[in-house]
């Protein structure tokens, strides 16, 4: 199992950050590498076990399940069920933490999955940097920050 | 039930961070509500149960308990068990975890308790505000400006954090010294040296000028002020250890200023006050060329004559407490030969790290030297006396042995220990250990480590984290070198016989004269 971890910290109340991120059909609405989304069967996007089904914008399919949404912990947990990525069992969690001291978001995003040895080094670099961090930055531009 | 939450970004890596919080009676060196701070039943303070009993800084007294504790998780609680306020039923939480695109650490505390009614919203400000955000700043605060900046934190911060205040305003005259003898790398530069012609006693040392080629690549030329002389000077003019071949220089530790730098070294630049304690030898000389990799910057506050006196001694400490057998706080440690070099620093910071350490000397002037060191106890001689007298403090015996000593110290050393000891032999002061039955060891499990300086110091990043934390220590009060003898370096064969003779206490510096 691998397992890539990424966070940072947006310069916006948790709150405001949490009803940018919780909607599980909007990655094209805050993150750079999302064209368009929908979720399968017209099923609102905060049911769970909804699939979410977006092109990338370089014209990857991937298609996601919602696995939890907690508006409590400011959660979000969902699987691949199908991408050109070659990853089995991904699972991933974003999630949403106030910094009390200064009132900004700590945001942590989180996958674990299988792979090829050989291509597991690639993957991470891939969805840690041109995912993960590339959404994060993209967020923190969105609230103000650098 | 109340629910506090608090939560910061601190700026500063989480091993920092965590290597402070996860010790549970550091508060006092950090928190601004807590005075004091002992460890129940000298239990280490990484013990699950541990209890650690705090003053405050208004004079009251709590206690609490630690329910646990995870490295991995970076994660701890800990409840209360007796305060001056009604937090009932209070159990803390502390998690840690790392800012990856900043380097930053996201801090968050949080507890519950069930405070009367009344009283609920004064008690979660208290907590939140008074406690918990107070203590995250001061934290914060203290890992970048405090006395207490460890080493970990020096040395992470050492490549391109922001200068550090000098301690003193003045600087040592050594530094305005600078002097830049030669263009660039250019030219060969005249120094005096102690050469040994052959293998033998003190008198196959003579003093000589001899030239010195400018830095290579990935070298420097230092102008050195003082040189450290240590007691494995002696076993390389001896031939004990295979460290100089004659015609050679000895010497393994010297302090002065970069003259010029050769080709690819960033990290040093001319006229910066530089010591180093380390091979290859031949540090017994004015000037001398050498890898740069292992030449540390010295702080402003240290001049060269303490540097050349403590760069070796305490680089040795250093290793031998954290790396070798890392001390916790609670151990029984018993440091032999605690009035020499090594030993007067082992002592100091062994017991500043919060061991118990038991010193032995072998008279009563070196006794009185190793008590000023902060030894809890202090015993003339190593024979039975000694072995008694540590099963009599310690019950089952000591946890870690330091030993220089050597052949005439192995058995007791050995039987001073404690089941599962440790014992560390670091040197033979009173000649070669030779062969030993390791089959008695096993009767206590014992461990023993033989450990040689120029594994913990191999390359730059060794070195310059030893270095730190060495300079982090002396700047934190943890251990002071003691002013040096120093002796001009035509003395060198007086000064061998000294050391030799097992006279000397203390550190011996030479002196060139070339500043």
């Amino acid at each position: 199992m691998t397992r890539v971890y990424v966070s940072s910290v947006i310069p916006a109340p948790a709150a405001n950050v949490w009803r940018r991120v919780r909607d599980f059909n909007g990655l094209p609405e805050w993150t750079p590498f999302v064209a368009e989304s929908r979720i399968e069967q017209g099923l609102p996007s905060d049911k769970v076990g909804c699939i979410r089904n977006f092109t990338l914008t370089d014209g990857g399919k991937i298609r996601e399940q919602l696995l939890a949404l907690s508006d409590y912990d400011m959660s979000c947990t969902y699987s691949i069920l199908e991408s050109p990525m070659g990853v089995e069992n991904y699972v991933a969690k974003l999630s949403i933490t106030p910094v009390t001291d200064g009132n900004v978001t700590f945001a942590q995003w989180q996958a674990d999955f299988d792979c090829p040895p050989e291509r597991e080094q690639a993957l991470i670099d891939q969805i840690g940097r041109s995912v993960f961090q590339a959404a994060f930055d993209a967020l923190r531009q969105s609230f103000g920050g650098r | 039930m109340a629910r506090v939450r608090e939560s910061a970004i601190v700026d500063a890596p989480i091993d920092e961070v965590w290597r402070w919080v996860r010790d549970f009676n550091s508060h006092r060196d950090w928190h601004p509500a807590i005075a004091d701070s002992e460890i129940e039943n000298g239990l280490p303070a990484d013990t699950v149960g541990a209890v650690r009993a705090f003053t405050l800084t208004d004079g009251g007294f709590l206690r609490e308990q630690l329910l646990s504790l995870d490295d991995e998780a970076h994660e701890l609680s800990y409840c209360l068990l007796d305060s001056p306020l009604p937090l009932h039923d209070y159990v803390a939480t502390i998690r840690l975890m790392p800012v990856t695109d900043s380097g930053a650490t996201f801090w968050q505390w949080e507890s519950e308790f069930s405070p009367p009614p009344d009283r609920a919203r004064e008690l979660m400000d208290l907590v939140g505000n008074g406690i918990y955000r107070a203590g995250m700043r001061s934290l914060e605060q203290h890992l970048r400006t405090g006395p207490g900046a460890g080493g970990v934190l020096r040395v992470a911060r050492a490549s391109d954090g922001p200068p550090r205040p000098a301690r003193t305003e003045q600087t040592p005259d050594m530094e305005k010294a600078a002097p830049i003898a030669t263009s660039g790398t250019g030219g060969i530069v005249k120094a005096r040296a102690v050469v040994m012609d052959r293998h033998g006693g003190p008198d196959v040392l003579s003093l000589r000028e001899i030239d010195v080629p400018p830095p290579g690549p990935g070298e420097v030329r230092i102008r050195q002020s003082h040189i450290g002389v240590n007691f494995i000077d002696v076993y390389s003019r001896t031939g004990y250890f295979d460290l100089v071949t004659p015609p050679g220089i000895p010497g393994m530790e010297a302090a002065g200023t970069v003259e010029s730098v050769g080709p690819g070294v960033g990290h040093l630049a001319p006229g910066d006050r530089v010591a180093y304690a380390c091979g290859p030898a031949g540090s017994y000389m004015s000037v001398r060329t050498m890898n740069a990799d292992l030449v540390v910057k010295t702080p402003d506050w240290l001049d060269a004559a303490h540097a050349a006196a403590g760069m070796l001694k305490g680089v040795a400490a250093g290793f031998l407490l954290h790396d070798v057998h890392p001390v916790r706080r609670g151990e029984w440690v018993v440091v032999h030969a605690a009035a020499g070099g090594v030993g007067t620093l082992l002592t100091q910071w062994a017991s500043a790290l919060g061991a118990r350490v038991i010193a032995t000397v072998s008279d009563l002037d070196k006794a009185r030297l190793a008590e000023a060191s902060g030894a809890h106890e202090v015993v003339i001689g190593r024979g039975q006396e000694f072995i008694e007298r540590v099963r009599q403090l310690t019950g089952g015996g000591a946890d870690v042995v330091y030993d220089a000593i050597g052949r005439d110290s192995f058995d007791a050393s050995i039987a001073a220990l404690a089941i599962r000891g440790h014992l560390v032999s670091f040197g033979q002061a009173s000649g070669d250990i030779r062969a030993r039955e390791i089959g008695p060891m096993a009767s206590k499990s014992l461990t023993l480590s033989r450990p040689n300086y120029g594994h913990y110091i191999a390359d730059r990043a060794m070195m310059t984290m030893q270095a730190e934390r060495l300079f982090a220590a002396l700047e934190q009060g943890l251990l002071t070198i003691p002013s040096p003898q120093i002796a001009p370096i035509e003395d060198v064969v007086r000064i061998h016989h000294a050391l030799e003779s097992g006279k000397s206490t203390g550190a011996i510096v030479l002196e060139t004269a070339s500043s």
